[in-house]
């Protein structure tokens, strides 16, 4: 699972992706945070970093589903999945390899912008005026929300040799877990499911999280939600060989 | 038993691709697996590999079965896929350290200089591997398939697509590795097999048609037929010329060009002489050809 994490983490570096990800994850999001007008900290005058945490699900949509669009869909168009598959490894070392290698360049996104908390912590008044449990909460939901989405992609990635298409459906399942249950049960449709619905979004778990209560039935559910995708992605990789 | 395969079938969406298929090797040989594009050689390369599944029968590599104790048996094979696929962006040491960190292979320096050295690759092993010419890449998936030191060698199609210099450099790597090793290769170009293998399993529509040596199947194929290729000046009556004493069939290649098998390998090249001045006409060429190994793979496999 190293080996194979190791070179995915090496192909990231080499191909610009993780550079590009970095970057353009940092730029958003500063942007809203700093400049751009609306929920800007500044203006606001509030001591929180509402709006990254607001922000950042939906930029990881884009982002996430383009870093994993070519997991797979890559390694199966090029058949040099046939070489993985007759080394001595598993196919669920070699997901759970491009999976972590994908949940590492989600970290080293986020980590930049802990000198967003930190500027707003010494920004604060009185200084240090942060609520620093709901802070930790929402990098730890944002983190689940990474990984789930990665799940998700990877998924997608298998599904198509096809990068576009695993782009788009691995964003379409993201949107679609993150805001698309929620939605669902706003529209009353099923009446005393409606809170089963909204239970099986993320958005629910996130903003629960968010608010500093770990809980142990929100992180039971993200697990379950990648354990999900991984099983997928591990069925469906067996079934297109 | 290096490999023993015991009526392997596979079904691929209802269509059997490979059907009952048993054969054995075993110590330090070269085996060639001879047949047309669809006969069934890959697909038994992927499932020896373990790359896919098969659907019924067994198949054994070093005495462990490959469905069942498959990491160990990667461990000590070596596989080179039909198409050589490798990752373009990435180089050569890099790609062949990922796959010995794979192999777990505690001197990972050690192992790739050492195939960097058997498959003649020094002078392009610090390129990215898209750079590449086509022999070298070659070169490159060879050297994945040996960094483990394998006792047992699967090539699918070594040699395809290489210029008959890098093919022959390929040819002497594959023949020097065979004298320690049990390689199974396949091909559908009959010189190559003839050139490197002792023995051949011809394969046609998912079965083995043919599995014997070189030698045998020469011998039992009366490979020492004599056929003689002539080409008349003008246009020949097939029906006349089947009346000359001593042919004993005749295949037209169209009016004017024939080639004639003569019973018992007689020489007919005097008759055949008289019977074009007879016809009024002149042979432009004659020649006297063995019946090779070739026309024998496309009468096993009905190309002829």
């Amino acid at each position: 699972m190293l080996s194979i994490f190791k070179k995915e983490i090496r192909s990231f570096l080499s191909s610009l992706i993780a550079y590009v990800v970095i970057v353009v994850f940092l730029l958003i999001i500063g942007l809203f945070t700093w400049v751009f007008t609306d929920g800007n900290v500044l203006i606001l005058g509030h001591a929180n970093l509402d709006i990254l945490f607001f922000m950042a699900p939906w930029v990881f949509t884009f982002l996430i589903s383009a870093i994993t669009m070519r997991s797979f869909s890559e390694e199966l168009k090029q058949g040099t999945f046939e070489i993985l598959s007759t080394k001595p490894i598993t196919d669920i070392q070699i997901i759970l390899g491009k999976f972590f290698a994908s949940v590492a360049l989600v970290v080293f996104a986020l980590l930049p912008t802990v000198v967003y908390v930190y500027s707003i912590y010494k920004l604060g008044q009185p200084q240090g005026n942060l609520d620093m449990g709901a802070t930790m909460g929402s990098y730890i939901g944002l983190l689940l929300l990474g990984a789930s989405y990665v799940s998700i992609g990877l998924f997608a990635s298998v599904i198509t040799p096809n990068q576009i298409v695993a782009f788009i459906l691995g964003l379409f399942l993201c949107f679609f877990f993150y805001v698309g249950f929620q939605q669902l049960s706003n529209l009353s449709l099923f009446g005393s499911y409606d809170s089963f619905v909204q239970n099986l979004g993320i958005q629910l778990h996130y903003d629960s999280i968010s608010r500093g209560v770990v809980d142990s039935r929100d992180l039971a559910y993200f697990v379950s939600l990648i354990f999900t995708f991984i099983s997928l992605t591990f069925l469906t990789l067996r079934r297109r060989i | 038993m290096s490999i023993e395969v015991q009526n392997l079938t596979k079904i691929y969406d209802g269509q059997k691709a490979l059907d009952e298929v048993s054969f054995s090797i075993g110590g330090a040989e070269i085996v060639g697996f001879l047949g047309p594009n669809g006969a069934g050689k890959s697909t038994t390369m992927k499932i020896l590999s373990g790359h896919i599944v098969e659907t019924s029968g067994t198949a054994n590599i070093l005495d462990m079965d490959v469905s069942k104790e498959a990491l160990e048996i990667k461990k000590r094979i070596g596989y080179l896929p039909e198409l050589n696929p490798l990752y373009g962006d990435m180089y050569v040491r890099e790609y062949l350290s990922f796959i010995a960190d794979i192999h777990k292979i505690k001197d990972t320096q050690k192992a790739i200089n050492r195939v960097i050295k058997s498959t003649g690759l020094e002078r392009e092993s610090r390129k990215k591997i898209s750079q590449l010419s086509k022999g070298y890449k070659q070169r490159v998936g060879l050297a994945q398939a040996l960094i483990n030191d394998p006792d047992v060698l699967i090539l699918d199609e070594p040699t395809s697509g290489l210029d008959p210099n890098q093919m022959k450099e390929i040819r002497s790597l594959i023949l020097s590795l065979g004298k320690n090793k049990t390689i199974l290769l396949s091909s559908h170009i009959m010189q190559e097999v003839e050139a490197m293998c002792s023995r051949v399993i011809i394969l046609n529509k998912g079965k083995i048609i043919s599995d014997d040596t070189i030698e045998a199947i020469k011998k039992n194929w009366d490979m020492n037929t004599i056929q003689t290729y002539v080409k008349f000046r003008d246009s020949i009556n097939e029906a006349e010329l089947s009346l000359i004493d001593g042919v004993e069939s005749i295949k037209s290649v169209n009016e004017r060009i024939f080639v004639i098998v003569s019973k018992d390998n007689l020489d007919i090249a005097e008759e055949l002489f008289n019977f074009a001045i007879a016809s009024n006409t002149i042979i432009e060429e004659q020649k006297e050809q063995e019946m090779s190994l070739e026309s024998i793979f496309q009468k096993l496999t009905n190309h002829a």
